[in-house]
Formats: C-alpha cells, structure tokens, sequence
C-alpha cells in the first residue's frame, strides 16, 4: 500500500471520528447553556477546550454566545476541527483513496458532506440545533457500520482503525483534562459535593450516562467517571477499549507486514499501563498530570505511526 | 445517402446479416420500452458510474456522456479484415519510431522528408537511442476508424500517445448486459470483460528484462483534478496496481521506488497518463510538479518501462499522417490494409489553392488541434461562416489540413423522435506487447444531433455498446 | 598538452534539503584529438552515481540524495591529453544521425535578424563561409558577462548585441542550421596560459563539413578549438548538453559556487 494510501485513510477515519465527537461536545454544551444557574459563557469556554479549539476562536471572537461558539464548532471554513471542515476533509481523503475503499463506505462519506454542507448557519434555527447534532452522529455511526461490514480486514482495515482509536482516545482525555477537578475524590471531602450537572454532562459527551448507571449501580462516586472512563474495558469509549483496539490493528499490522516496529512497543506499553493502574493511584499521582501525559503520548503515537509507516515519506 | 450499419444502402432496406437478431428484438420494442431502457440504462451509470467515480453528485454528470442503448454490430470476417489492417498498422508504426529514434533509415531513403520529424515538436531528441523493451514505444493505441461503404473502413487518426475511452468499452458492455441480457441470448457477442487482465499482460511483458520477481507496475495520473481521471482510477482498480502520482514515488540508486507503508519499493513498470513534456523535470520541462525526476534516467538505462514510450507522439502527428501508407509499405513489404483520408497540406501552394477552391465540400483541421474544435465541415456551415474559416486558412496555411467530407456510416439510436440513423465511427483499442491483444470492437462514438458529423462528446457526441460476433 | 582539471560545484542550503537529483555531463569525450588519462567524479554526500549515457552519446552521470542533507558538492578532476587537430573532431564515436542537428530548439529558433545575418556572407565553400560566419558573430556580439542567463535565446542575445560563450555558441547554431549545416552545442574546459583570463568553464560549436566531418568553432574567442580546449559533452543546444541539471526538495536558499582550476603539466617520466 501506498504511504500517502494509509495517510489518507487514517485521516479519513479520524475526521469521521472528529466530527461525531465534536458534535457530542455541542450537544453538551448546548444542553448545559440551558440550564439555569450556569454560567453559559463559562461552559462553552470549557467545551472549546475540549474541542481543543480555545485559542483559535477567541483569536477571532470577542464573547462566548452560545451561537456564536455553535456556528464556530460546527459552520466555520477557517477552523479545521469544525464539523464543515471534519467531513469535507474526512470525504477529500475517502475521494483521494476511492480505490481502496468500499462503494458502501464512500457512499456514506459522500452522502454525510452532500448533507451536511446543504444546512448553512443561516438556515438552522437554534431549536433545530439538536436534531442537526443527531444527524452528525448518526451519519458517523452509518460510516462506521458500513466500514466495519464491508472492508477487507487488511491493513486498509487497520489503518482506519488506528485512526479511529487515536481521535477517540484523544477525545476522552481531553473531555475529562478539562474539568478534572470535578472527579477528585478531595473535592466531595472539602464539600465542593456532587456537582451532578457537571458530571452528567461529561458522561453525555462520551454517550455513557447510561450506561454508567448500569456498570456502577446505586454506589457510584464522581471519580468512578474517571474510572468508568479511563480503565474500563467494557466501555467503549474508554482509554483502555481505545487502547486495546490500537493494539490489535498494530499487531495486524506487523503480522502481515511481518514487521514490529516501535509503534507496537510504544502502545503496549501504555495498554499495560492501562491495565495495571487503578484510581486511587492515578488520583495520588495527579489525575490532570496522568491525563496531560496520556494525550502527548496518545499523539506522539499518531506521529510514530506515521513515521513508521511511512505516511509522508 | 449514407451507408447506414443496419441496412445498408438503396431503397430496398433489408438488414444486414449481422444485425438480423437485433433487427427483430427492436421490432419488439415499443418506443415506450425503448424509453424506458434508455432510462434505466442512465440509471445504471450514475450508480456504477458512482462506483467508481470519484466525484459526489454534483460533479457526476461530467462522467455522463450519453449512452445509446441500441449496439452497433460487427460480423466476424468484418472484424478480421479490419483486425489485420489495425495489426498492420501498428507493428509499422511501432517499426517507424524504433527506426526514427535510431538509424532514420526512412529518412535516409527519403520516403519521409527528413524535416517533418526532425523538426516536429512531438520528436524527442531524448529518446535517440533509447532501446525499450521489445522494442515497443506504443503499447495502448486507439485506432479511429469510420465506415463509408459496405467494404470501404478509412483511419482517420491513430491514438499513439495515451489514447482514452476504454473504460467506456468496458461500462457501456457491462450497462447492455444488464439492460438487455435476452439480446445476448440471441447473439454471440465477443466478450471485452478480459481488457484489464489482456493490459496488464502486456504491462507485464515490456517490464525490464532480468526480474526475479513479478513486475511491479503503477498506473501514474497527473491526479484527481485530472478529466481522465476515473479512467485512470477504473484501470488501476482493475488491473489491481496502485495508482501512483509523481509525489509517491522518488527515484533512487537503485530505479524508480514507490513509497508505500512498508517502506521503498521499486517499480518496474510505468503506465503513465500524463504527457511527455511533464514526465521528468531533469529531462524534460523543468517546471514540471507532476513528473519524477529521474524517471526518464532510468527508462534510458533500462530499469524502469514507460507506457506508451516518451516521444510516442510523433506517430500520430497530423503531418506525418499523411505518410503511414509510405510507412507501412516501408517496414512491411506490404501495401496497407486500411486506407488514409485524401489529405491535403495546406501548407503546399497546390494543396492551398485546390482548398480554397472547395470550401464548401471539404472539412478542414488544424494539424494541432482535437476534439472537433478549430474545424470547418464545409457541407453544414453557412457561407459566412466558410468565408471566416476562409480567412483564417489564408492567414497562416500551414497550421491546416483538408479532407474531403466523408458520409460516415449511420447507425439505428434512440432519439426523441423514434429509433433513427445518426453517424457513428469506431475506435478500437489494441495492445501491443509479449503480443499484439486487441479488444474484440472498441468504442463507437454517434453524433445524437441529426445530420451532424462531430461524434465528439464535448460536442454533443454519445457512445454505443459494440459487438463483433463469433461465427 | 597535458591539462589537469579540477571543477568544483557546491549547491548549499539554509535549510537542509530533503531530497536532490541530478543529471551530470561531466566527463570529457575520447577522440583522436583528445585521450583521458584518468578521470572521476565525485559527490559529497558521498552516494553512488550511476554511469550512463545520453541519447547523444555524452557520458552522464546519475546522483540523488534521498537524505536530509545541507548541501551537495561535486567534484569532477582528472588529467587529459589533448592534441591541436585545426578544430577538426575525428575518432568520435557517432550515435545519432547526422539530420538531427538540424533540429531548431527553444533556445537556437532562428529570427529574421539570424537569417539575415547568415545570408549577408559571402557565399564560398563551407569552411570559409563557416570562418566567415564566426567573424561575423564576434563582431556583432561582444563578450560581456552578467548581461545574458541560461534562458536567453539566441535571437535574444544578437539582439542584445552583448554575451558570453553560450550565446555566441546560440546564435552561431542557429544561423548554421538555418542554412542547412548541421550544428551542435560543446561544453568544455579551456587553458589559458595567462591565468588572469581564466574562462576556465567553456562552450563552443561544431559544425558539420563533408570530408573533414565535424569541425569545431570557438566564436567567443574566434578560433578553433586547440589543444587547450577539452571537450566534454555535446548536443543540440546549452540546455541538452548542460554539465549540470538538477533538482531538489526542501532546503530553501540555495546558494550556488562553482570552481574550476585548469593547470598545464608535465608527463611524467
């Protein structure tokens, strides 16, 4: 396979990634804009730093109105992370590799842009916002499935993996760097107590308020967030599933190639890592220092796999 | 009247042999059925023209060329006779440039004058003395072929650079077989599906000599903003070889290496679809972004093929058409098969003056122009509009040729008025490598416009399924 | 006469380059005029240079880099024995066919100022005309560096009225070709006596005569090549024949030194 092939395709599948996650952002913050008592400027500012978006937009904005972030996270040419910017780029890589991937995948690629770059700023009214966020997702998950029925298990299938897996990993930390303090154990004890918005919000942005009723039952405790979304195995947006998804799509890889490369050794480790951790450790460690060493190792990973795979050689 | 591919010619109308079967299944149709048909054909090829076409919706309707759902029928021992003469046609030229970028024997004979290739801007001085494998510079060539008469086949123009339209061969196929698979039942159609395996073949055949491994071939496209591009995208899927642009690959030491996930990999085959002067910025046009540098190093030294040969084009130039009847007597020994088109040069006084003279009845090119644009066709256009073109020939003669105006062969197509004769002409396509492969019809082109002559696409030109049949 | 060349080339980079091609011309043509004693060429970073040849016969060589580098030198030296043979080249192994050096370039497209200038000799036998045509070039165009490029043309330059040896080499082909003598474009190295003077990097033209065969025409210094002259590549015009074509990606602000020595020697006893 061509470099600039698997350069494309992870890319392709990481946009695709992005786009869901950015919209699950905006659902969230939306949502907590509605909220009374909240400080709305306060918590799109948050979300913007989730999106890792912060210096960019206020670089070009002087407020933090809720329509005026909206339209930044989800219409604006200039801001490569918006959702315009994530399909439109997620659909050139697609185009650019037609080829090596399948009619049903590119179809879903094609038919989330044609969508999406149709519905203008101008022409979504607020209360149609939430439906709009529905849509993203909904288009993302219609890629996924039809990634995951169609394509070949070779390594088109793994690069689209590791792409996948980078962005989500990547998501989940940052979601969770950006209001750490809300999970520490301490901050119940010195009576900051449950800020129950706060962390719902969060369980929201990676679609697991459900579900974290269901794993932790009546007990739960805001640091079983920060469990539930860093070690659990079970659930699938966590660092350990990322991770162990990351390492099977690179030991795919150096099967067939027939060759580890350090990218392998990198990832295990912090699989292991993973695995071995709980949270009281991480929490005597410092959770915000855990989670800022995992989103740079995170992207220095995406940086040796691009150097070991020769993405643009 | 002009001979029409289902009927012949005179009043008596009877169908040809060929088109007997055909004859009677569109007796069947009604022109609602055929409608519908030709309905449901354009509904096919947005969907596997979707297939494969890069563009979203919006920049399909570029690959949508219209398609006439009624075949155009060859017979077996028609399509022998213009076999051999297309066969004749191409080991002479292929002879032709192996001689004119060695010893210039056909200059030295002066059987060609001397000035018309030396000076010609499609001669690379580059490529004297350059051995390519087997010898070959033109592996892929699109012969264009009309039809006036029962017996009576002219070449209009021989494709030797990179000739497109064969992926429309293979998808027009591939759209009648689904559209109309009883027609099939009733007739026993060569089949073309074997094209891309029969082009990687010959890919294979011409790779440099000495590989202890399966050659490694790239089809090389100038990229997606290319209008060819789902060609290049639909060979390469085919073939199963990637599809490379300049930035993937990088000459080294050792030859012309791709870079894939695995690291450098040498490639021995180029089918390249860009042109000569963009090829390789150290030998040719140094602004070029699109070549690589060094390719053209290692073609010379043998360690890399380039498909169809740089320089290739010098056997299709319009000046040197007019010598391919010298040429192939030349090389083969043998009269040619297939006839040229009367031409007259302009750029001769006698030529100028019988042209000038009759305009009217004369179609007229410019040597460098394609596509049907820059061209008079005297019998259709206005006396103004002959006196502006008469204007521009006295300007400057040389930039002009002439031909008589042929009744190109009509052929049965669905109009809005009914099933009616429109002109057509063939474009076969033939490969030429470990052997000579040649696509059992190739691609007909039909003016839709009533009367019209251009079967061009960009001017309003469609094309046909076309069927040779097995005795 | 013995000659010992040193030529130096050094491309430099600011910013290192990440990739850089080039095609060389750099190794003297054996002829009965001209024997090479010994000869190489080098390049810094050290990588292998294929030996070929050009489709006019000319001894190239291939280099690429395909490594972060800040530069590239190359060093082509060696000693070569040349003999005085009145500008006639003879024992040259011929590859191409003598009607293609009638071929107009890019750079050698005659005008109405270069024909006018070819039909105002004196029409004689070949070799006075082409004598005559020499005089003529030198008289029209006079030797000034820094006015001319690599680009310009050869009806640029008679325009200009002022050049250096490509052009005059340009427009003496051009004329030529024009009236239906074969030509080519030389490059080589020149021996100066006075060192001050140095040309040491050289271009003339050879031009083809019935009987003698190709005859060599140095119109920049109005003479036939010597035995100071060494001829390395030839071929239809400055840019097919160029000693040095290259390429490179990355590494911005290239800086450019060239360095020729060409000394006189004894033979060794």
């Amino acid at each position: 396979m061509l470099g600039r092939t698997a350069n494309d395709l992870f890319w392709m599948a990481r946009y695709m990634e992005r786009a869901e996650n950015m919209a699950r952002l905006l659902e969230v913050g939306h949502r907590l804009s509605l909220l009374p008592h909240e400080d709305g400027g306060q918590e799109w500012r948050s979300t913007l730093q989730s999106a890792g978006c912060e210096a960019s937009y206020i670089a070009s904005h002087d407020t933090f109105e809720t329509r005026e972030v909206v339209d930044y996270l989800l219409f604006d040419k200039s801001n490569p992370s918006s959702v315009y910017c994530c399909l439109s780029t997620a659909r050139r890589n697609g185009r650019a590799q037609r080829t090596a991937i399948t009619r049903e995948m590119w179809e879903s690629l094609n038919g989330a842009w044609i969508e999406f770059s149709r519905s203008a700023s101008e022409n979504v009214a607020s209360d149609a916002l939430p439906a709009l966020f529905d849509r993203i997702r909904d288009r993302s998950a219609l890629f996924r499935g039809a990634l995951l029925n169609t394509i070949l298990r070779n390594d088109t299938f793994y690069f689209t993996q590791l792409g996948t897996f980078l962005e989500r990993a990547d998501n989940t930390a940052r979601i969770l760097d950006v209001k750490y303090y809300v999970l520490l154990p301490q901050n119940e004890l010195v009576g900051g107590g449950l800020d129950s918005a706060q962390w719902a919000a969060m369980l929201r942005s990676v679609s697991a308020h459900r579900s974290f009723r269901w794993v932790y039952r009546d007990a739960f405790k805001p640091w079983h967030i920060a469990d539930f979304l860093i070690l659990n195995p079970q659930m699938p947006r966590s660092l350990h599933s990322c991770y162990a998804e990351i390492m099977q799509a690179l030991s795919g890889l150096s099967q067939s190639y027939g060759l580890e490369t350090s990218c392998q050794a990198l990832a295990g480790t912090m699989l292991s890592r993973l695995k071995m951790l709980d949270m009281p450790g991480i929490f005597q460690a410092g959770l915000h220092e855990f989670l800022r060493d995992f989103i740079s190792d995170n992207s220095r990973l995406a940086y040796e796999i691009a150097a070991a795979y020769h993405f643009n050689d | 009247m002009a001979f029409d591919e289902m009927h012949g010619r005179g009043r008596s109308r009877r169908c040809r042999t060929p088109y007997r079967a055909m004859a009677t299944w569109l007796d069947g149709q009604t022109s609602e059925q055929l409608t519908t048909r030709r309905q449901q054909a354009e509904a096919l090829f947005h969907r596997t023209g979707i297939t494969f076409a890069v563009y979203g919706t919006e920049e399909a309707e570029e690959r949508l060329i219209p398609f006439d759902i009624i075949p155009r029928v060859l017979s077996a021992a028609e399509w022998r006779r213009l076999a051999a003469g297309i066969e004749q046609r191409v080991r002479a030229l292929n002879a032709f440039m192996y001689d004119i970028y060695h010893r210039q024997e056909i200059l030295r004979a002066g059987r060609v004058p001397a000035d018309i290739v030396i000076q010609n801007a499609a001669f690379l001085p580059e490529m004297l003395n350059v051995d390519p494998p087997r010898g070959i510079y033109s592996h892929i060539i699109g012969v264009d072929l009309v039809r006036t008469a029962e017996n009576e086949f002219f070449v209009l123009e021989d494709n030797t650079r990179t000739p497109s339209g064969v992926s429309y061969m293979l998808e027009n196929r591939e759209t009648m077989m689904h559209m109309a698979p009883d027609l099939f039942s009733r007739n026993r159609v060569a089949p073309v599906e074997q094209y891309p395996e029969e082009l990687r073949a010959t890919l294979e055949s011409v790779a440099p000599a000495g590989l202890d491994r399966d050659p490694v071939i790239v089809v090389l496209t100038p990229g997606e903003h290319n209008s060819a591009y789902f060609e290049h995208s639909f060979l390469a899927d085919r073939m199963g070889v990637e599809l490379v642009e300049a930035h993937d690959l990088v000459s080294t030491e050792t030859g012309v290496m791709m870079k894939t996930t695995q690291g450098l990999r040498q490639v021995d085959v180029v089918y390249r679809r860009i042109d000569d002067s963009f090829l390789d910025p150290l030998a040719f046009r140094p602004d070029s972004v699109i070549g690589v540098p060094g390719l053209f190093e290692h073609y010379r030294a043998g360690r890399v093929t380039i498909v169809n040969a740089p320089g290739s084009g010098i056997a299709d130039d319009k000046s040197i058409y007019t010598y391919v009847p010298e040429i192939i007597e030349f090389y083969t020994g043998r009269p040619s098969i297939l006839k040229n088109v009367l031409t007259w040069r302009c750029r001769r006084p006698d030529d100028l003056a019988y042209v000038l003279e009759h305009l009217p009845e004369l179609v007229v090119k410019e040597v460098h122009g394609s596509g049907g644009y820059g061209m008079l066709i005297g019998p259709t256009s206005s006396r103004a509009q002959i006196e502006a073109f008469r204007a521009k020939v006295v300007a400057d003669p040389a930039r002009y040729i002439a031909q008589p105006t042929l009744e190109l062969s009509t052929c049965p197509t669905v109009t809005d008025e009914g099933v009616a004769p429109r002109h057509v002409d063939l474009r076969p396509f033939v490969l030429l490598g470990d052997r000579m492969r040649l696509a059992p019809g190739g691609l007909t082109r039909v003016a839709l416009k009533k009367g019209s002559l251009v079967v061009n696409s960009s001017q309003g030109g469609g094309t046909k399924d076309t069927w040779v049949l097995e005795d | 006469m013995r000659i010992v060349v040193e030529h130096r080339t050094r491309y430099r980079y600011e910013a290192p380059a990440a990739y850089s091609a080039q095609l060389l011309r750099l190794t003297p043509a054996v002829f009965d005029g001209q024997k090479v004693i010994d000869w190489k060429v080098d390049s810094q970073p050290a990588t292998p240079l294929r030996e070929g040849r050009d489709g006019f016969g000319n001894i190239t060589h291939f280099l690429t880099v395909n490594r972060p580098h800040e530069g590239i030198e190359i060093v082509a030296s060696g000693t070569v024995e040349t003999a005085d043979t009145a500008g006639v080249v003879a024992g040259l192994s011929e590859v191409v066919p003598l009607a293609v050096y009638l071929r107009h370039t890019p750079l050698t497209e005659p005008d109405a100022a270069i024909s006018a200038l070819a039909e105002a000799l004196p029409a004689s036998e070949r070799v006075p005309w082409l004598h005559a045509l020499m005089a003529a070039i030198r008289e029209r165009v006079a030797y000034v560096t820094g006015v001319t490029g690599t680009e310009t043309t050869a009806a640029q330059a008679l325009a200009a009225g002022q050049g250096v040896c490509q052009d005059h080499a340009h427009i003496f082909i051009a004329a030529a070709r024009q009236a239906g003598v074969p030509a080519r474009y030389v490059t080589g190295y020149l021996f100066l006596d006075d060192p001050d003077h140095a040309v040491a990097h050289h271009a003339w033209t050879e031009a083809w005569v019935a009987g003698l065969g190709w005859v060599g025409f140095d119109a920049a210094n109005g003479v036939c090549p010597t035995e100071h002259h060494v001829r390395l590549a030839a071929a239809l015009d400055a840019r097919y024949a160029a000693p040095i074509r290259g390429m490179h990606r990355g590494g911005a602000g290239e800086s450019l030194a060239v360095e020729v020595k060409v000394q006189q020697t004894t033979p060794q006893q």
